[in-house]
C-alpha cells in the first residue's frame, strides 16, 4: 500500500493492540523488502518506517536503508532518505559517519536543491567528525553568489563551530562581505553566524566592532523603509532580521563604550516607533529594550527601556507581562530607582492567575522592598503568603523575610506573632538557624520567651514551633519568670508551671522524639537557671533512663546540637568553631553547665542558604490579622540601619548593631559585639562609653568579661542613648582588658555612626 | 548553546505529530521528555501564558485549533519573537496546504518535516521571506515527480 492508505488502515485501528498487530504485519513486510534490496519501493517503505516511529515504534532497522536512499539520485529517494537520516540517526550511532561520502557528494550537486538538503542535514545532526570533513566545502558554499546556497551555508556554518569550535578562523574570510547581501535570507543567516562568531571568541568580537556602522545603517532602512510585502510581519518589515540585528549589536556593544555610542540613536528609534499593537512589534521592542540594558548605554536611554518594561506591564497580554518581569528582575539591582517606579503594577501581577507571572511578581517584590516601602509592601506580600499556592508557600515566605532582613533590618529578632496552621511546610533543619537569629536580638530576649511561652498554651502541635519556645524557655526561663518583658505586659509564671508545660511536650502525642529532645534539653538547662533543681534531676532521670532508647539517644543527640549551636559561629572568612564541649560519660545531667549561648554579630547576609530555611518558620510565625503586626513591625524595624565597625585595633574587634526596639524613636539601642581574634583570651574585658552632653547613656550589663580567643565568642553588651535633639551620634569608647598577663587600656572616638541611626 | 532545542507538534489527546530535535539525544530521553511535556502542556489553563519553564529551558508554545506547536528555547532567549516563529511556520503549513488542518499533518507528516526544514536549520530562521521558503518547497516538489514513483 502506499504511504497514505498505510496512514488511513493504521488510524482505523481501535485499540492499541489492534494498532500494534497492524504496525508488526506491515513491519514484516517492510524488513523482506529491504532484504530484497528492493530499489523501487525503498523509498516508499522508509516513509511508512517514518510514520510508525512517530507513534512510537521501533525503527532502528531502516537507518541504513536511510543511506541507500540517500545515495540513490532520485531526488524523492534523496528527499526521503535525508529526512529519515535526521530522524532516526544521530551522532550517537557510528552508522551516521557513512552518510559522509554522500554528504560531500550532494554538497557539490548540480542542484541546489539537493545540495540545500545535504547543507541542512549537515547543519542539524552533523557529528564533529563529520563537519571536520566537510568543512571545507561548506565554506566554499558560503562564498557562493547563490543566495539560496549561500544563507544555507551560513547556518550550516553555525553548527560546525558549535561542534568543532577550532574552524572558526577557517570561515572568517568568507564573513567578509555578508552584510553587502540584499537577500534577507543570507542577512539573516550572516547575522546569525557572525553573532555565534562573536559570542565565542574575543579576538572576532573586536574585529567584527566595524560591522557597527553598517549594522546600524540595516536596521535603519528596514525601519524607515516603505511596505516590503515579502517581509512584512503586521506592517513591520522583517522582524526576525530587526531582532537579530538587536541581538548582535547587542554582543558588540556590550563592554565597548564607541559601539555603545554608534548604537544608541537607532535603539532609541526604534524604542520609540515600534508599533506596539501586536505581539511582533513587542518582541522587537523587548529585544531593544535587552539590549540597551546590557550594553554601555547613557542613563536616558536605559530610563526609556525600563519605561517601556513598564508598560508591558500594564499590557493585557500576559505574554508580555511575562518578559516585563523576566527583565525587571534582571535589572531591579543597577536601575533600581527606575524600577520602584512601577512597584505599584509589579504588585498588582501578584494577582494574576499565570503561576508564572505570580512567582517573577513575588521575585520581584522582595527585591524592591526598602525602608520607604515597607509598610505597603508587608501588606502585599503578607496577603500573597496567606492565600498562595502551597508550591509557593516556602519560597515565598523565605524571600518575604529575607527581604526584610536584609533590607531593612539587620537583627532579626522573633517578636510578636500568633501562629499559622502551615507548620507542615517549615522544614525541620530551619530551627537551629531560627534559635540562631533569636540569639542574636539580645534586646528581645524576654519578650521572645514571653511570646512563645504564651504560644505553647495555646497549643503544641506545630513541631517547629514547640522546638524553638523549648529552647527559648530553656534559655531564657529566668527572664519569664523573673517577669523582666519590657513590651509587653509581663506576665506571672513560676518555675514550676514553666516546667509543667515542658514536661507536658515530653509526654504529648504530639511531640516527635525531636521534640521530646528539645523539652529535654530546655528542662537541663532550666537546672542552671533555676532553683527547683530537686524537680529536674527526678525529670531528667526518668528520661535519662528512659526504656525509650530512641529518646534518650535523641536527648543525647539534640543537646550535642544544641551545645554547637551555643558556641560562637566564625564570622565570615574566619577560623572555623571551636568543638563542642566533650560531654561526661557519666549521667545526662547538667551537662550544659556554664555553657551560655553567646550572640554574635554574624552577616546575615553571607550567612548562605540555610537562612532561608530559618526565614520560612519565620515566616509561619506570622500571622496576618489585622494592623498591629505591621504598626508593631514598623516600629521595630527601622529603616534599615547597616552595623558598623567601631573599633578594631590589636585583634580586638567591637562591631556595633542597631535596633530601633521600642516607641521612643529618639532613643537608639545599640549592641556590641567584642571579637577577640588573637590566641590568648582577653580577659577582665570591660567596655565603656560617653556621649556628649546632648545626649544621655545608659550601659546594660555585659554578657561577660572574657572575650575569648580565636574569635570563638563575642561579649555583647546593650547601650541604649536617648537623643533628643537628634544631633549627630558620636561617642568616645574605653577599652581595659588582660591580654597574656598585660594590662590593655586604649581610648577611642567613634563617629562613623550610620546617620540612620541618630536621624 | 543553540537557541532552539526541539521543536513539538502534538494533538489535544497527547498524540505526536512532529518532532525535530536540534541536539542530539537518546531515543529513550527523546521520548520521556516528550511525554513529560506533553502532560504538562496539555494541562495549562487558556489563561496562562505562552511560557514555561521546565527544567532548565524555556519552553513556547502555542495552540492552533486542535495542535499544540511547542518550541523549546534556552533560558535567555526572546520568547515573543519565538511565538512569531511558531507563527510563521504555521503560516507556511496553511499557504502550502491551503487552510492547512491537523488532518493534513497527519497524512502529509514528511511534507510538513520538508517545510520545517526548509523555514528552519538547527533552530534558526533560514530565510525570513515566506514566498522565498514556499517556493524552494514548490521547486523541490516538482523535482519530485520528475523522478519515479509515487510512495
Amino acid at each position: 500500500p502506499l504511504l497514505r492508505e498505510l496512514i488511513r488502515t493504521i488510524r482505523t485501528a481501535r485499540t492499541q493492540a489492534e494498532e500494534r498487530e497492524m504496525i508488526q504485519k506491515e513491519c514484516a513486510a517492510i524488513r523482506s523488502s529491504f532484504r530484497e534490496e528492493d530499489n523501487t519501493y525503498r523509498c516508499r517503505n522508509v516513509a511508512k518506517l517514518l510514520y510508525m516511529h512517530m507513534l512510537g515504534y521501533p525503527a532502528h532497522f531502516g537507518q541504513l536503508e536511510c543511506l541507500k536512499l540517500i545515495a540513490s539520485q532520485k531526488f524523492t529517494d534523496k528527499r526521503i532518505g535525508y529526512l529519515g537520516a535526521m530522524l532516526l540517526l544521530d551522532e550517537r550511532q557510528d552508522v551516521h559517519l557513512l552518510m559522509t561520502n554522500c554528504i560531500k557528494n550532494d554538497l557539490n550537486h548540480s542542484t541546489q536543491y539537493v545540495q540545500g538538503l545535504a547543507l541542512c542535514t549537515l547543519g542539524c545532526m552533523g557529528s564533529s567528525e563529520m563537519c571536520r570533513d566537510l568543512a571545507g566545502e561548506v565554506e566554499k558554499l558560503l562564498k557562493t553568489s547563490n543566495s539560496y546556497l549561500r544563507k544555507k551555508a551560513a547556518l550550516c556554518a553555525v553548527h560546525v563551530i558549535r561542534k568543532v569550535p577550532e574552524l572558526m578562523e577557517m570561515f572568517l574570510p568568507a564573513t567578509k562581505n555578508l552584510l553587502s547581501e540584499k537577500n534577507h535570507g543570507v542577512l539573516h543567516t550572516s547575522v546569525v553566524l557572525l553573532t555565534e562568531m562573536c559570542e565565542r571568541s574575543p579576538d572576532m568580537l573586536s574585529h567584527f566592532r566595524k560591522l557597527v556602522p553598517q549594522l546600524v545603517r540595516i536596521l535603519k532602512n528596514l525601519i524607515m523603509s516603505g511596505y516590503s510585502p515579502e517581509h512584512d510581519v503586521s506592517g513591520i518589515s522583517d522582524p526576525f532580521l530587526q531582532v537579530r540585528i538587536l541581538r548582535l549589536l547587542r554582543i558588540l556593544g556590550r563592554s565597548d563604550d564607541d559601539s555603545s555610542e554608534a548604537m544608541n540613536d537607532i535603539l532609541a528609534q526604534v524604542a520609540t516607533n515600534t508599533e506596539t499593537s501586536k505581539n511582533v512589534g513587542n518582541a522587537i521592542l523587548y529585544e531593544t529594550v535587552l539590549t540597551i540594558m546590557d550594553i554601555k548605554s547613557e542613563s536616558g536611554l536605559r530610563v526609556l527601556a525600563i519605561n517601556i518594561l513598564g508598560r508591558f506591564l500594564l499590557n493585557n497580554d500576559k505574554n508580555i507581562r511575562y518578559v516585563a518581569l523576566t527583565s525587571l528582575l534582571k535589572t531591579v539591582q543597577t536601575d533600581h530607582n527606575a524600577v520602584q517606579r512601577h512597584r505599584s503594577t509589579i504588585v498588582d501581577c501578584l494577582k494574576d492567575l499565570d503561576v508564572s507571572i505570580k512567582r517573577r511578581a513575588m521575585e520581584l517584590s522582595f527585591a524592591l522592598v526598602n525602608g520607604n516601602n515597607i509598610r505597603g509592601m508587608m501588606k502585599e506580600l503578607l496577603y500573597f503568603l496567606d492565600s498562595c499556592d502551597p508550591e509557593f508557600k516556602a519560597d515565598c515566605a523565605s524571600g518575604v523575610f529575607l527581604a526584610f532582613t536584609l533590607k531593612t533590618i539587620w537583627l532579626c529578632p522573633l517578636c510578636h506573632f500568633s501562629f499559622l496552621q502551615a507548620g507542615s511546610y517549615v522544614r525541620d533543619d530551619s530551627v537551629p538557624n531560627l534559635i540562631q537569629l533569636i540569639t542574636n536580638s539580645v534586646e528581645m530576649h524576654a519578650y521572645t520567651v514571653q511570646r512563645l511561652y504564651k504560644a505553647l498554651l495555646d497549643d503544641i502541635s506545630q513541631q517547629p514551633l514547640v522546638q524553638v519556645a523549648s529552647w527559648c524557655i530553656g534559655e531564657y526561663g529566668d527572664l519569664l519568670v523573673s517577669g523582666q518583658c519590657e513590651e509587653e505586659e509581663p506576665i506571672q509564671v513560676t518555675e514550676d508551671e514553666v516546667l509543667d508545660v515542658l514536661e507536658g511536650l515530653l509526654v504529648s502525642n504530639l511531640s516527635t522524639p525531636v521534640t521530646r529532645g528539645y523539652s529535654l534539653t530546655a528542662i537541663m538547662k532550666l537546672s542552671t537557671r533555676f532553683s527547683s533543681v530537686n524537680r529536674i534531676k527526678k525529670v531528667v532521670s526518668i528520661y535519662g533512663s528512659s526504656i525509650d532508647v530512641e529518646l534518650q539517644q535523641r536527648a543525647v543527640e539534640r543537646i550535642m546540637k544544641i551545645s554547637l549551636i551555643d558556641v560562637a559561629l566564625p564570622l565570615p572568612g574566619g577560623p572555623a568553631p571551636a568543638p563542642a564541649p566533650s560531654v561526661p560519660t557519666s549521667q545526662p545531667t547538667f551537662l550544659l553547665d556554664g555553657i551560655s549561648s553567646q550572640p554574635l554579630f554574624n552577616d546575615i547576609a553571607a550567612a548562605g542558604e540555610n537562612l532561608f530555611d530559618s526565614l520560612c518558620l519565620l515566616s509561619f510565625l506570622f500571622q496576618v490579622n489585622g494592623a498591629n503586626i505591621f504598626e508593631w513591625f514598623i516600629l521595630f524595624y527601622s529603616t534599615g540601619i547597616p552595623p558598623m565597625t567601631a573599633y578594631n585595633k590589636n585583634g580586638l574587634k567591637i562591631d556595633f548593631t542597631f535596633e530601633r526596639a521600642n516607641p521612643n524613636p529618639n532613643i537608639a539601642v545599640i549592641t556590641i559585639h567584642a571579637s577577640n581574634s588573637t590566641e590568648a583570651d582577653m580577659t577582665d574585658f570591660v567596655f565603656q562609653a560617653a556621649v556628649p552632653k546632648t545626649f544621655q547613656l545608659q550601659l546594660l550589663s555585659p554578657s561577660s568579661n572574657v572575650v575569648p580567643a580565636l574569635n570563638q565568642g563575642t561579649v555583647t553588651q546593650v547601650i541604649r542613648v536617648l537623643n533628643p535633639q537628634k544631633q549627630q551620634l558620636r561617642m568616645r569608647v574605653k577599652l581595659t582588658y588582660t591580654h597574656k598577663g598585660s594590662a590593655f587600656q586604649d581610648l577611642s572616638e567613634v563617629n562613623n555612626f550610620p546617620p540612620q541611626s541618630w536621624q | 548553546l543553540k537557541t532552539m532545542r526541539f521543536m513539538l507538534l502534538f494533538s489535544r489527546q497527547g498524540k505526536l505529530r512532529l518532532q525535530k530535535w536540534y541536539t542530539a539525544t537518546a531515543e529513550r530521553d527523546k521520548k520521556k521528555m516528550v511525554r513529560d511535556l506533553m502532560q504538562i502542556v496539555l494541562a495549562r489553563k487558556p489563561k496562562m501564558c505562552s511560557f514555561l519553564e521546565w527544567r532548565d529551558l524555556k519552553i513556547v508554545y502555542k495552540r492552533y485549533a486542535s495542535l499544540y506547536f511547542c518550541c523549546a528555547v534556552e533560558e535567555q532567549d526572546n520568547e515573543l519573537i519565538t511565538l512569531e516563529v511558531i507563527h510563521r511556520f504555521v503560516e507556511l503549513l496553511d499557504k502550502y496546504f491551503g487552510s492547512v488542518c491537523e488532518l493534513d499533518i497527519i497524512f502529509n507528516f514528511e511534507k510538513a518535516y520538508f517545510i520545517l526544514d526548509e523555514f528552519l536549520m538547527g533552530g534558526e530562521i533560514q530565510d525570513t521571506s515566506k514566498k522565498s521558503v514556499l517556493k524552494a518547497i514548490e521547486q523541490s516538489d516538482l523535482l519530485q515527480e520528475v523522478s519515479c514513483i509515487q510512495y
